[in-house]
């Protein structure tokens, strides 16, 4: 009982913090910053769910997040389907195609894993280059409006409202995913994958699953960003990205829900605040990554864990 | 038909620039099990630095000396870095290789540019004919060189004493360690000789396709699948797989596409990675169940 009311009130904390931090903002940059900060915080609650959960290193999500947009874009933009129809057909496209993929990729470990998720990040990347009549090539395209019956998403705010939502809502459905009998099950994959076997769990089904939600958190995501900032280029899917996003989820701590949520937070303000350094943003960045995996392995939330058992010592005392 | 020995040639050329970084990430990986993400960043290294070296008005040979010296440097810095990480666990280490090439990539920005660089043919730009297709001599020394760094690595690995160290250390740590085999020296050691072959790549690969401070991504990458192809771990599956992705590549750009030439590698993996995960030369130790 302590327990759920506890995860409780990180959420209604989070919610709290997210009400509360735009009438800090300044102007439009300080949402557009924000909202790519959450839209890059439910990309990393996805791999998170496949990294930390269920054990599987993927490099290529920035690949399928930019693909997912891709495919939601042209289909509004070239064929003139709504913003939200498109989101919809890019998520079926996506989720059968994480499915497909699946299968080969989560029967190999480790390097092999990682490589093969690279290999396919990198191969979409090229081919959203190259196919330029479709996707505007390495210069991109535009996007148009993000309309949903009748409204027009135009404003920062009603922007940041709509993401702001969508991260407590798949914090909310994660968290309970977690403590469900399939949480339990995801665990008991990551912990070992033979006494999951032996015990009769079809492990391969299961972590085609979770590959398959992640990829359509990501479609989500990359389709909202796209719409959001009104374009798109195959920047989006590319390798640099995906490490970006695999570095949020390790800096802020691997298999821990808001580990996730601060690492994507840190990456995305960082460069930002690094721009002023100009020439030396890539090598601090890079500093940054190396530092903290050497001192910081469990990741930036495992400080929390410090000063909360510090505290719960104090109220037992 | 002189098209496709035209073709053949190139491929071979740059497959040698392939092996040498596949051997790099072999060496690394046989020591201590590290996917050494900055082993291309290590090939920039080796490039860029004998490019300003050369811009600093040193002579060609000191240069070179000086790069590859550097290059070690860097690659034992990352040795060090990768003993004082308080975790071990495979993608911390993949983060933290990652973190230091973002790093590598950084401080090239800062010391050197972000332009790109050339340097003119060591051997001068004569070619030979060869059935009507024009070989340079650059091209030639490049897989003069490579092949050469081949056969040391294989005689300093098979005949010196340090070279069985290394081997016994990777096959055993415990046993290496209970033999009096200083294993940090090892390991330190490997990662220098990892830079040194990297670096070596690089500077052999500047005056024909130039360098800057972004170019060690893609020739890391390829340079691992190179690796792979043959069967990671495996030496010789480094050289092999070096040459087929060269050659494929260099195929593929003249008679397919070349706008797809970069995908060739990735392809080439993927089904590798499906079909036969333990490599063309069927290590079968291979991590599928």
């Amino acid at each position: 009982m302590l327990k759920k009311y506890n995860i409780n009130n990180q959420i209604i904390l989070l919610t709290g913090i997210l009400i509360i931090i735009p009438f800090f903002f300044q102007n439009d940059f300080y949402f557009e910053i924000a909202i790519l900060s959450i839209l890059n915080a439910l990309i990393c609650i996805g791999l998170n769910l496949l990294m930390g959960y269920a054990g599987q290193v993927s490099l290529g999500h920035g690949a399928f997040a930019g693909l997912g947009a891709y495919i939601a874009v042209v289909l509004s933009s070239n064929y003139g389907l709504t913003p939200l129809l498109s989101i919809f057909i890019a998520v079926v496209i996506m989720g059968i195609f994480a499915f497909i993929v699946s299968k080969p990729i989560l029967k190999l470990k480790g390097h092999y894993l990682a490589m093969a998720t690279l290999g396919i990040g990198i191969i979409i990347n090229i081919v959203l280059e190259v196919e330029d009549e479709f996707t505007g090539g390495v210069d991109g395209m535009s996007v148009d409006s993000f309309v949903v019956f009748g409204y027009e998403f135009s404003e920062s705010i009603s922007w940041y409202i709509l993401c702001a939502s969508l991260l407590v809502f798949t914090i909310w459905a994660f968290d309970n995913l977690i403590k469900s009998p399939f949480g339990r099950l995801l665990r008991s994959i990551h912990d070992s994958e033979k006494a999951a076997k032996s015990v009769g769990i079809d492990v391969s089904y299961f972590k085609s699953i979770v590959f398959v939600i992640s990829v359509v958190i990501a479609t989500v995501a990359g389709s909202l960003y796209a719409f959001f900032s009104g374009f798109i280029s195959p920047q989006e899917a590319s390798f640099t990205h995906s490490i970006e996003l695999v570095v949020m989820v390790v800096l802020g701590g691997l298999g821990r829900v808001y580990g996730a949520v601060f690492g994507a937070v840190i990456l995305t303000v960082l460069p930002q605040l690094l721009n002023s350094f100009e020439d030396y943003e890539t090598l601090i960045f890079g500093s940054i990554i190396i530092l903290v995996m050497i001192f910081m392995p469990k990741g930036i939330v495992s400080l929390f864990d410090k000063v909360v058992k510090k505290e719960s010592n104090h109220a037992s005392n | 038909m002189i098209e496709l020995f035209a073709y053949l040639l190139s491929g071979v050329t740059v497959g040698f620039i392939y092996t040498l970084v596949g051997l790099g990430f072999t060496v690394i990986y046989n020591s201590s099990g590290i996917i050494n993400f900055s082993q291309g960043e290590f090939v920039m290294a080796g490039g860029m630095s004998t490019v300003f070296l050369l811009y600093a008005g040193l002579p060609l040979g000191v240069a070179f000396v000086l790069a590859i010296l550097i290059t070690s440097m860097i690659g034992i810095v990352l040795y060090k870095l990768i003993s004082l990480s308080r975790d071990s666990s495979p993608i911390s280490l993949i983060i933290l290789t990652l973190g230091f090439a973002i790093f590598l990539r950084g401080l090239a920005q800062v010391i050197f540019d972000k332009q790109l660089h050339t340097m003119p043919s060591f051997v001068g730009d004569g070619a030979f004919e060869i059935f009507d297709t024009t070989l340079t001599y650059q091209a030639l020394l490049i897989m003069v060189v490579a092949s050469a760094i081949v056969v040391l690595l294989y005689l300093f690995f098979k005949k010196t004493k340090t070279g069985q160290a290394m081997v016994a250390a990777s096959n055993n740590v415990d046993a290496a360690k209970l033999m009096g085999i200083n294993i940090k020296k090892i390991l330190m050691l490997n990662f220098a000789i990892s830079a040194v072959i990297a670096s070596i790549g690089g500077i052999l690969l500047t005056p024909i396709t130039s360098t800057n401070y972004e170019v060690g991504i893609m020739l890391g990458l390829k340079g691992f699948c190179a690796a792979i192809i043959g069967g990671l771990g495996n030496p010789f599956g480094a050289v092999a797989g070096g040459l087929i992705l060269g050659v494929l590549e260099s195929l593929v750009a003249g008679y397919v596409s070349s706008e797809y030439k970069d995908a060739v590698a990735f392809v080439v993996l993927l089904a590798i990675l499906f079909f036969m995960p333990g490599g063309i030369f069927g290590n079968l130790k291979s991590q599928r169940v």
